[in-house]
């Protein structure tokens, strides 16, 4: 088995391209892979894409070229993007192919998403009575978090004001203004505990990643950076998920537990070596939560790490350093690569304004997605 | 009167959620599987009585489909509500002021007229309110 590494990395800006199809930006953030690794499509021998609301990713062959390859598409609800990358990945890991391709992209209508009780088996009264809203899961996932581990709303407003911050240094980025601390506490209540600004809105956008075995990938001279781990994973019993009209009473970990640890294990390295991290903040509790079940701290200590500004831009463990869902957006099917486009372009130094950290060598993502899996990678340079 | 839907409670002082318990591993369900996988379960009503374990408040009227409740909207409670020794079922929350929702308050399960249909029958949905001492 060989070694994977990205060789070349695109996206398409996230927010609002009226002018572009979810598709079309997928084609641009493919070339844009395909420019920066001095490569051409011809070149791929294989594409793993997807996206969960703006069509097939395979289609998009008739823009960049009839060359016959495997184009294999993915739909994986947040995790789209991760479990295209784990199929890159393996593809080149198992020694069948040299070179390809993993590209997602997106573009959803505004408001809160609008999923039909059907598409997930449950029955319809569900939806009808009010209970299916996506926001809502998130509210209570977070307020049962702070009532166990004594996290306060300050400390969720902190994360966004992060966000935020980092956003307006990221030229991908949809939110390019700071926010201030009283704003987001003061922003309208969505579902409590959560505000506004503390909700990551639907948006659009597009990254494509180009990824080469180590024979390949020496040949082209580009940065090397080593994939030393992809895993998914989906739900283990007692996970609380989105979209549950009931749980069981014994609580367990969550496939970020799995996730996580299963990706520590094969690049052999823990936590503590990690420089930088990207990590699924659907909103401000999301990323709080998740600092935890990845193992970056324990239950509780995130709020002496927000207070400390520990995950801010040269802190102790920077976390969202493009300012995450909250100032990107959320194209479900790009995201999962957003975070790994962010790791490439911070592992590379190119940075610039939200560099990180100066020289970092290990950079990790995560997402999670409904109805309950998640995707982790470790990056080395 | 019409319940929103079948086999989701049975009326009664108090009323009571029916849920499922699998035949073979004992794990209680909410609510009763239909179709095919309904058979690997013995439907059971769940306690009315229990504890606040989370809870949020929709503050927007949810996008319909698949939301259909009254017009205009009003913002609503909704938690999860343990019933102990049993499962944590999602439920509307009534009766209590949003701000004085506490995790691990206790409650009882309640029916309450959730929308009037265009046939003019009102449709009955479940929620849980102030806890009541019952029989």
């Amino acid at each position: 088995m060989t070694n994977v590494y990205i060789v070349g990395i695109g996206i398409h800006p996230f927010g609002r391209t009226p002018e572009r199809t979810g598709l079309q930006q997928g084609i641009y953030a493919a070339r844009k892979a395909l420019e920066d690794a001095g490569l051409e499509w011809k070149d791929m021998q294989f594409a793993f894409g997807g996206s969960d609301a703006a069509g097939k990713a395979d289609t998009m062959v008739s823009q960049l070229g009839l060359t016959g390859i495997p184009f294999i598409n993915v739909l994986n609800g947040c995790a789209t993007g991760g479990s295209a990358l784990f199929g890159a990945y393996s593809a080149i890991k198992s020694g069948e192919f040299d070179i390809g391709m993993a590209v997602g992209f997106d573009k959803h209508p505004r408001g809160a998403f609008d999923p039909k009780p059907a598409d997930w088996g449950l029955p319809d009264w569900y939806g009808e009575t009010g209970m299916m809203l996506t926001t809502q899961f998130f509210a209570m996932k977070i307020r049962r978090y702070m009532s166990l581990y004594g996290i306060t709303p300050l400390t969720l407003a902190r994360v966004a004001e992060k966000a935020f911050e980092n956003g307006s240094l990221t030229d991908h980025a949809w939110r390019r203004t700071p926010v201030d601390i009283d704003t987001i506490l003061n922003s309208q209540m969505v579902s409590d505990p959560l505000t506004k600004y503390m909700f990551c809105s639907p948006s659009e956008g597009g990254v494509a990643l180009i990824l080469a075995s180590e024979k390949k990938a020496r040949e082209l001279g580009a940065a090397l950076i080593k994939l030393r781990a992809a895993t998914v994973r989906t739900r283990p019993p007692g996970s609380f998920e989105v979209f549950s009209p009931a749980l069981d009473i014994e609580r367990g970990e969550s496939a970020t537990h799995l996730a996580s640890r299963a990706a520590f294990e094969m690049a052999g390295v823990g936590p503590e070596d990690i420089d930088l991290a990207q990590l699924q903040d659907t909103e401000s509790g999301a990323e709080i939560m998740h600092m935890a079940e990845n193992g970056f701290c324990r239950d509780g200590e995130q709020e002496q790490w927000l207070a400390e500004g520990w995950s801010r831009r040269g802190g102790r463990l920077p976390i969202n350093t493009d300012g995450g869902c909250l100032a990107c957006g959320e194209p479900i099917g790009a995201s999962g690569l957003r975070q790994v486009y962010e790791n490439v372009v911070q592992l590379r130094g190119q940075a610039g304004a939200r560099q990180a950290v100066e020289n970092p060598r290990l950079a990790y993502s995560h997402v999670q997605g409904a109805p309950g899996l998640s995707a982790v990678t470790i990056l080395e340079r | 009167m019409r319940p929103i839907a079948p086999d989701l409670f049975v009326d009664g002082d108090p009323p009571r959620l029916i849920g499922g318990r699998h035949r073979e591993s004992g794990r209680i369900v909410f609510p009763l599987p239909t179709g095919a996988e309904r058979e690997l379960y013995e439907p059971i009503t769940l306690s009315p009585h229990g504890k606040l374990w989370s809870f949020t408040v929709q503050r927007f009227a949810p996008k319909s489909p698949p939301y259909a409740g009254p017009e205009p909207f009003e913002p609503f409670a909704l938690g999860y509500v343990e019933l102990p020794g049993e499962i944590i079922v999602e439920a509307r929350l009534t009766g209590v002021p949003f701000d004085q929702l506490k995790i691990g308050m206790p409650l009882t399960l309640t029916l309450e007229p959730f929308r009037t249909d265009p046939d003019g029958v009102q449709v009955v949905t479940y929620a849980f309110g102030p806890a009541r001492e019952t029989a």
